[in-house]
């Protein structure tokens, strides 16, 4: 294989992986914008919305694009409850309450999939196949064009959605300035339900691609994703759509370039590496806006 | 002699662990001990310690940091080389405490490098960068053949016993509570409570976040060496993520800030799951739900609300005085 041909297909496969983090880190920054917080939890609704896919088309015996479109209906459905049940009686304490309620949402999340699908990993049924189109000397997966394809996609409606519906509106002003909007008249606390709601669905959408990607689905599939996908919006810039994107993608692509030529065992430390990096260097992400803060 | 409020507190602690390690270790001696309960002494005197450590920077600070487990495996390999090198040339009884030195430090040390860059940042961004501190750590521990790899460190000798474990957690209690009640920590703490009004009255926030985070790492070091040496192998994923949310749990459990609760409550959540055999699959699942129902009892606004009535309702049974309502807002720490 030639030298050109192996960086080629890092950086594709890079891409695809990184398609996935831009859709998990989308959900983070949206939710970190609007609500302030930190949803630890997040991660873990990756993995409820691969297995709930899992249970509908293997256990119910529905066809793929019915038990997608029910998988991310339950995700949204499993974010607002979480969000409802667990956060929203903390909205006015401290950010620490939150946090570590969020790391037990996660936790609790993690070991109800391992009581109900036991510690082994589960196949995952949806595939496109391993078919590939040849572009000369490289070939590229149909999963990988549909991965990029479907985030570009979301991410321009997502972008669209947010600038220019009402609901899109009142996010915007929910971030800028949770009490103003309230006297303005916005429900604050539905608002971060929609949010809720949107990121858990982009979630359950990363859920299938990570499942047609990797073939299996464990009860911690979503921790490690989760993690790394909140660095990439960390690293694009918290709060920002086309940060987390960005973020995503150069992540995915940093991550498989650093497994081809620097070492597969300690790619993971130079993902997290990058992170401390940016937050040294540039703690407001390649898009991010620097936020004063008042007394 | 009337005493201070705090003092009392500090000293019913004291009595309470003093009179506990004094009684098991005289059940110990005279056999009376099961093989079971024997075994678990010294795991129990480590999460004491990890406990109470971990509570310098969360309950203290009240910044959250999850790479806890990663400053214990530092020290836990630092201390266990120091073992194994010096097997031969020094005693037991002055090689253990100089392990324990070495691996304290060395995890300060670790904790200084982690902690300059880091702790430039709060709340959210701390708590992941730590926590991918510790999985930096850990993938390099696990990739460098010298720290023996996935298989882990072996032949340490096995020199942790109850007696040192309890003196060790005698110190880190000493430490933590004259932390507490000193200038340093009202710094710290003030810095908890609100950190730009202590900036404003000229509190060095790097300095004082550093120390927190130090001493922190310290403990946890000597806490990894107990552990090294008590196991005579130590792999990597012992010291993984899950590991600093059961410490956290436990500091949690306890009540954030407070000493004697993480003491209560490394105990608890250390024997409980051994004797109730039947709830080993349910383990994780009931600390989560612990987590999260501890934070909605204590934090939410509804909760706290609800709390102090019923508080200002007893009180109001009991004395009948009018002074209640005054004094009936919120609780003070322990």
């Amino acid at each position: 294989m030639g030298t050109i041909t192996k960086l080629l297909e890092s950086l594709l496969s890079g891409l695809s992986l990184g398609s996935i983090y831009a859709l998990i880190a989308l959900g983070y920054t949206m939710v970190y914008g609007i609500a302030k917080m930190l949803n630890f939890a997040h991660g873990d609704i990756i993995m409820a919305g691969a297995f709930s896919i899992i249970v509908f088309t293997a256990t119910c015996g529905l066809p793929p694009i019915v038990a997608i479109l029910l998988g991310i209906v339950f995700c949204m459905l499993l974010g607002v409850t979480v969000e409802f049940l667990a956060y929203r009686p903390l909205r006015k304490a401290s950010p620490l309450a939150v946090l570590i309620t969020a790391i037990g949402v996660s936790y609790l999340l993690q070991n109800v999939a391992q009581l109900l699908f036991g510690t082994s990993d589960t196949e995952f049924p949806i595939s496109v196949g391993n078919s590939a189109l040849a572009l000369g000397s490289v070939s590229v997966k149909y999963s990988v064009l549909l991965t990029v394809a479907v985030t570009g996609a979301i991410m321009i409606i997502l972008t669209l959605f947010i600038s220019k519906s009402r609901t899109g509106k009142a996010m915007r002003a929910v971030s800028e300035d949770k009490d103003a909007a309230e006297l303005m008249g916005i429900n604050v606390n539905r608002t971060i339900s929609v949010t809720f709601a949107i990121g858990s669905a982009l979630a359950a959408v990363a859920g299938l691609f990570y499942g047609m990607a990797y073939h299996y689905v464990g009860a911690t599939t979503g921790a490690m994703p989760g993690i790394k996908a909140f660095v990439a919006a960390v690293f694009g810039g918290i709060g920002s759509i086309p940060g987390a994107m960005l973020g995503g993608i150069l992540l995915g692509i940093i991550e498989k370039l650093a497994q081809t030529y620097i070492s597969t065992e300690l790619s993971d430390a130079i993902v997290f590496g990058v992170l401390i990096l940016v937050l040294i260097v540039k703690p407001t992400g390649l898009l991010g806006k620097k936020i004063s803060e008042k007394v | 002699m009337k005493l201070k409020k705090a003092t009392v507190n500090k000293l019913i602690t004291y009595l309470m662990v003093i009179g506990m390690f004094t009684a098991i270790y005289i059940l110990n001696e005279g056999g009376y001990l099961s093989r079971q309960l024997q075994k678990m002494l010294v795991p129990i005197c480590i999460n004491i310690i990890l406990a109470i450590s971990l509570n310098i920077t969360v309950g203290f600070l009240g910044e959250l940091t999850l790479g806890h487990a990663a400053f214990m495996s530092v020290g836990a390999y630092s201390g266990c080389l120091f073992s194994i090198a010096m097997k031969e040339t020094l005693p037991m009884a002055a090689r253990f405490p100089l392990a324990m030195l070495v691996g304290g430090l060395v995890a300060a040390v670790f904790g200084i490098l982690v902690g300059i860059p880091v702790l430039r940042l709060r709340g959210d961004y701390l708590a992941i960068v730590t926590l991918a501190f510790g999985e930096i750590i850990r993938n390099v521990i696990l990739n460098i053949d010298f720290f023996g790899g996935a298989s882990g460190l072996k032949g340490t000798p096995r020199d942790s016993t109850f007696l040192i474990a309890a003196i060790v957690v005698l110190i880190t209690m000493f430490v933590a509570m004259n932390l507490q009640s000193s200038r340093h920590g009202r710094a710290i703490m003030a810095i908890r409570d609100n950190r730009i009004a202590a900036e404003s009255a000229g509190i060095n926030l790097t300095y004082y976040k550093l120390l927190a985070f130090v001493l922190a790492a310290f403990f946890a070091g000597v806490a990894g060496v107990l552990y090294g040496h008590n196991l005579a192998s130590i792999t990597p994923d012992k010291f993984d993520y899950n590991r600093s949310i059961e410490i956290l749990v436990v500091v949690v459990l306890g009540g954030l800030g407070s000493v004697r609760g993480a003491i209560i409550a490394a105990i608890i959540m250390y024997i409980l799951p051994e004797y109730l055999r039947f709830m080993k699959d349910y383990r994780m699942l009931i600390y989560s739900i612990v987590l999260i129902l501890m934070m909605l009892l204590n934090s939410s606004p509804a909760a706290i609300a609800i709390k102090t009535r019923i508080r200002e309702a007893l009180s109001g049974v009991f004395k009948k005085s009018k002074k209640t309502a005054i004094n009936g807002k919120g609780g003070s720490e322990a």
